[in-house]
């Protein structure tokens, strides 16, 4: 029970420093918010607001203050890359930064040039795409440094396309750039965009996302390739942990507290004591294996989506399963919680919020917003932000 | 003379402040033209992009200039800055200036098409009425918004000999395949079949030598005779018998060399394909191939590429583009393509197609 209570005081405490979302699936990279839940998502409702996006893209927005962050890509060869800013309150658009991909942009026609999400420190933002570039800006649009990472290295590109969403931690940025030609993680100095550690990476396509585990000086990232996870300590790129037991490629691993949920043999728990290189397994199950898209947090919790479109919540220590349900698939994003409700978009662009207990999930309210919709949506404060094809959305209470 | 004596100091001042300006200006922006591979230049850069981002609109074509000398990564530094001066919407915007860079064939094709997007953004009446003299601009961006107003109108003609005859100028000028394939379709509809593999230029005379052996991908890096000497007449051991050069040639609609029609739907091989291209004169070129097998390009030995990823989507055209050189007389073009282990049905292809243009994306063909 005192486990439980410290992995719940740990989830919120991260998540209510502020109503920022900063990452792909998060603050956390776990989907959770503590945020007050939506019960409803209604284009309609006062507040809300839908902004027209010049191209595709697979990645999600991120959130810093009122400000909403997101990338795309357009033109006949999606050569375009666009990062935009949004007015959260209004959905008008602060500011558009346009570059031109210097990597290639060849990917197949489900994902887009922009299918990594953003990353902010809360002072800078950090864009991403398949074609390996990556720019930094500050909040108002300034540029502080870009690079070319498959102008740098001509072999790093997937015929596919790529999509880890890059992160921050501890003033470094990591990108990940795995694939079968040439892959490479890299930690890059936030200030001024210098490389301060490159790794070599299994060579293999890799379209999962590092993730954040542990905080402040215990900060790690986490790595994930079809060979299994490494911890690896973000300003010198060193390996602290190496889990062998192979992981998924596309699912990324989920961080609750001192726990690690790892898509690998179905799903498997970790217990890691953060800033030590040890970890123990605490459960493995076939059964919770997700689909495309990663786990959700919400209290000692994490609900899971699998290929056939089944929705399953179980407890985050032992792996025990509390109840299934179908939904509406399929599914492409990834779901996100908060305490009390599971949002989730499917690829024909239903949303759908399912209220959420340790016996049941019930779903309350739906939406359609007929668009394409393949990418994870954000919550901050009252606002709920998903992007479909050609449209950002906002809902709100 | 008196009168005069003044304003020949004045003029001289205004030289000297103008000169002043603009060698300021080259000052400032040269840490972005600077700027190399792996963040090389990015410390310098950070200092200098705030004051460049801060100059007034006036200044543009300058930094259009800079982009003239600037490597992409350059041009990505220089953009944001012209994005962020765009913001302020100074009305110091000198339009006539940026059309004539733009109307200026010797800038760099993507300080061009920068220069095309300002206008685009700032007045768009007057990029529309530009549109239409791009239809022979080297640079494709622009061609292609030419082209496609073209298409356009000749789709709205009913009158169908009219139709037809628009829709071959459309086709004499288009560059890109999306263009070239869409109005090919539109000339069949009307009856007229277009020969695309002449049209673009696909290579599509091959000698080819195979199977070699590719177990564990290990293939991919050894040398194999081919890579080393070019001899038609020789025989050498393959991955279970002797294989010596044979003649594969294409009839595809776009040029596509199946390998599998040499040598049968096996696994774990190596194939070379050989031609010989000739051409007038030495020239800068770029070597377009497609596959989604692994594969290698040498270029009279030289080695331009290697590529060594298999089945992540399919082959399609002008999937590479590798910048290279022609020389005068025959050019030898050898291609290495490697199958591998896996066995799902989107795993057979065995192929690829080739072509070659100048750098502007015109099809070169072999004097052949």
């Amino acid at each position: 029970m005192i486990k439980i209570l410290i992995l719940a005081f740990a989830l919120l405490s991260l998540n209510s420093l502020h109503a920022n979302w900063l990452n792909f699936r998060g603050n956390q990279s776990n989907g959770f918010s503590a945020s007050k839940s939506l019960i409803d998502l209604n284009a309609d409702q006062e507040g809300a607001w839908r902004a027209k996006l010049p191209g595709r893209g697979l990645s999600s927005p991120i959130i810093v203050g009122d400000k909403v962050f997101l990338s795309a890509s357009s033109g006949v060869k999606q050569e375009t890359l666009h990062i935009f800013c949004f007015s959260g309150s209004t959905g008008l658009t602060l500011w558009e930064r346009k570059f031109r991909a210097t990597g290639r942009t060849i990917c197949h026609e489900k994902t887009s040039v922009a299918a990594s999400t953003m990353t902010s420190d809360g002072s800078k933002v950090v864009a991403q795409f398949s074609s390996n570039d990556v720019f930094c800006l500050t909040l108002s649009g300034d540029l502080i440094w870009l690079r070319g990472l498959t102008y740098d290295f001509p072999n790093a590109a997937n015929g596919l396309g790529m999509s880890s969403s890059p992160l921050i931690a501890k003033g470094v940025l990591l990108a990940q750039v795995e694939n079968d030609a040439y892959s490479f993680s890299m930690g890059i100095n936030m200030n001024n965009g210098e490389t301060l550690w490159k790794k070599d990476r299994p060579r293999a396509a890799n379209w999962s996302s590092p993730t954040l585990f542990g905080n402040g000086d215990n900060q790690t990232i986490i790595l994930q390739s079809k060979e299994g996870i490494s911890i690896v300590n973000p300003k010198s790129g060193k390996e602290m942990y190496n889990f062998s037991e192979g992981a998924s490629t596309i699912p990324s691993s989920t961080p609750a507290g001192n726990i690690l949920l790892v898509p690998s043999n179905g799903m498997t728990a970790l217990e890691i004591q953060a800033g030590q290189e040890k970890a123990k397994k605490l459960w493995s199950d076939n059964k919770l294996g997700p689909g495309t898209g990663s786990p959700a947090i919400s209290k000692d919790r994490f609900l899971v989506i699998n290929k056939a479109n089944v929705l399953t919540c179980a407890r985050i220590e032992t792996g025990e399963i509390l109840w299934r349900m179908r939904i509406k698939g399929p599914s492409s994003g990834s779901p996100i919680a908060t305490d009390s409700h599971l949002y989730f978009f499917n690829e024909e662009g239903l949303g759908q919020v399912i209220k959420i207990n340790d016996k049941k999930g019930e779903v309350v309210a739906s939406v359609d917003l007929e668009e394409t919709i393949l990418c994870t949506p954000a919550i901050s404060g009252n606002g709920l932000y998903v992007r479909s094809d050609s449209f950002l959305w906002k809902f709100t209470n | 003379m008196k009168i005069l004596l003044p304003l020949i100091v004045y003029l001289f001042l205004l030289i000297d402040a103008f000169n002043a300006v603009t060698s300021s200006v080259r000052d400032l922006v040269q840490p972005l033209i600077e700027i190399k591979k792996n963040g090389t230049g990015n410390k310098l850069a950070i200092h200098a992009w705030p004051k460049v981002a801060d100059l007034p609109a006036q200044h543009i074509p300058e930094l259009l200039n800079a982009m003239n000398r600037a490597n992409p990564l350059g041009d990505n530094w220089i953009r944001a800055a012209i994005s962020k001066i765009s913001d302020k919407r100074d009305s110091t915007l000198p339009i006539d200036e940026i059309i004539q860079f733009l109307n200026n064939y010797s800038n760099h094709a993507d300080s061009r098409v920068e220069a095309f997007r300002i206008i685009q953004s700032s007045h768009p009446k007057r990029a529309e009425l530009l549109i239409p003299g791009f239809l022979n601009d080297p640079v494709m961006a622009l061609r292609r918004e030419a082209v496609a107003k073209k298409l356009s109108a000749a789709k709205k003609e009913t009158n169908k000999m009219e139709r037809i005859n628009l829709f071959n100028e459309v086709l004499n000028k288009a560059r890109e395949i999306d263009q070239i394939t869409e109005v090919s379709n539109a000339l069949k509809e009307d009856g007229v079949i277009v020969n695309l593999k002449e049209l673009m230029g696909f290579v599509v005379d091959w000698q080819t030598i195979g199977p070699f052996d590719n177990t564990e991908r290990k293939g991919f890096n050894f040398i194999y005779p081919p890579e080393q000497k070019i001899n038609y007449h020789a025989n050498y051991r393959g991955k279970s018998d002797s294989v010596k050069w044979t003649p594969l040639s294409t009839e595809h609609e776009l040029g596509l060399i199946n390998i599998n029609e040499q040598y049968g739907e096996i696994k774990e091989v190596v194939a070379y394909a050989h031609t010989r291209f000739t051409f007038g004169e030495n020239m800068n070129t770029q070597f377009r191939i497609g596959s989604k097998n692994a594969w290698k390009l040498w270029v009279n030995g030289e080695l331009l590429f290697a590529r060594d990823e298999y089945h992540r989507g399919k082959t399609r055209i002008d999937q590479f583009v590798i910048d290279g050189k022609l020389k005068k007389g025959t050019n030898d073009i050898l291609v290495k393509v490697c199958q591998n282990e896996q066995t799902q049905s989107w795993t057979k292809q065995w192929e690829f197609n080739f072509r070659i243009t100048d750098q502007e994306g015109s099809v070169i063909h072999s004097g052949n």
